[in-house]
């Protein structure tokens, strides 16, 4: 179908387009927004794939909710530009790029070079409620019910985790001797000097 | 579209991500492209269950993006946190656990 090939290329230039813009702009502003594009361009692609709860999880949850916590952060924090001369400094900067692109060149043969004929399709065929919120959940609850219970579980624990990360230094009264995280983050541990030089 | 252009689309999306992990400097840039690499691994994913013709992949994908929901809420919890103790938001100058 041509109208597909083209939403495809479409779509597949957006991504890297956004990808690109992510690694180059020097504002972390507008890295954000470059993902937010990519992220929407990627749940087109999904919606190729049937996988249509995925496309709309991804733009709800993703371009939606967690870009908006990465827009908040970057303005609390400041998004100043970077200094892009001191961005790539000695043979960091040469090689990381360099680590990029073998990379590449190592997936792009293993994918294309190793004549896995198999990619060659269109995939299987597949019923209307092929990636339906129906066909996900049956999955979700019966053969997959582990891996759900640990996500929702992880979900807690980043949830804690970041309250106790993010509150105010002195905003809540915890009795002294107890380790916690609480004592990565607080402010009398040392001078900023000290924190950096070790 | 054959399934192996979603692939080697993915394959460009990873490296990209690969490239700002290694050469950016600031954290929250660092993050953005593990986000990248994240979601370049969940459309091969989701391009392997299309071409298995199940949704298991697609459960995969689902999970992968809880856990970098998770990761991004630490590593922005850890950014806030670096920037309210006047520590330079730079990984370079960031280089021990120790508080």
């Amino acid at each position: 179908l041509f109208f597909e090939q083209l939403l495809f290329f479409v779509a597949g230039i957006g991504a890297i387009a956004g990808a690109v813009g992510v690694v180059t702009l020097r504002n972390p502003f507008f890295s954000v927004l470059a993902l937010v594009a990519h992220l929407i361009s990627l749940s087109v692609l999904f919606l190729l794939l049937s996988a249509a709860f995925l496309a709309a999880a991804q733009v709800v949850v993703y371009a939606g909710a967690v870009m908006v916590l990465y827009v908040f952060v970057v303005a609390y924090v400041g998004g100043a530009d970077e200094d892009m001369r001191h961005e790539s400094t000695g043979w960091l900067g040469i090689l990381g790029p360099l680590f990029a692109l073998v990379l590449l060149v190592e997936l792009t043969i293993a994918v294309v070079g190793s004549g896995l004929s198999v990619l060659d399709t269109r995939g299987a065929d597949v019923g209307a409620g092929f990636g339906a919120p129906g066909q996900i959940g049956e999955l979700l609850l019966t053969k997959f019910l582990l891996p759900f219970e640990i996500a929702s579980f992880l979900l807690l624990v980043a949830a804690v985790g970041a309250v106790m990360l993010a509150r105010k230094r002195r905003g809540l009264e915890e009795p002294p001797d107890t380790i916690s995280v609480a004592d990565l983050v607080r402010s009398d541990a040392g001078t900023q000097k000290e924190a950096v030089r070790g | 579209v054959d399934i192996s252009w979603f692939v080697v689309l993915s394959a460009f999306i990873f490296c990209i991500g690969a490239a700002g992990v290694l050469t950016r400097r600031s954290p929250l840039v660092i993050l953005l492209c593990i986000e990248l690499m994240l979601n370049a691994g969940n459309l091969a994913l989701i391009a392997f269950s299309r071409m298995a013709g199940n949704g298991e992949g697609q459960i995969f994908a689902l999970i992968v993006m809880v856990v970098a929901a998770c990761e991004v809420v630490i590593g922005l919890g850890i950014i806030v946190a670096m920037y309210r103790r006047r520590l330079p938001i730079d990984v370079d100058s960031m280089s021990e656990l120790r508080g």
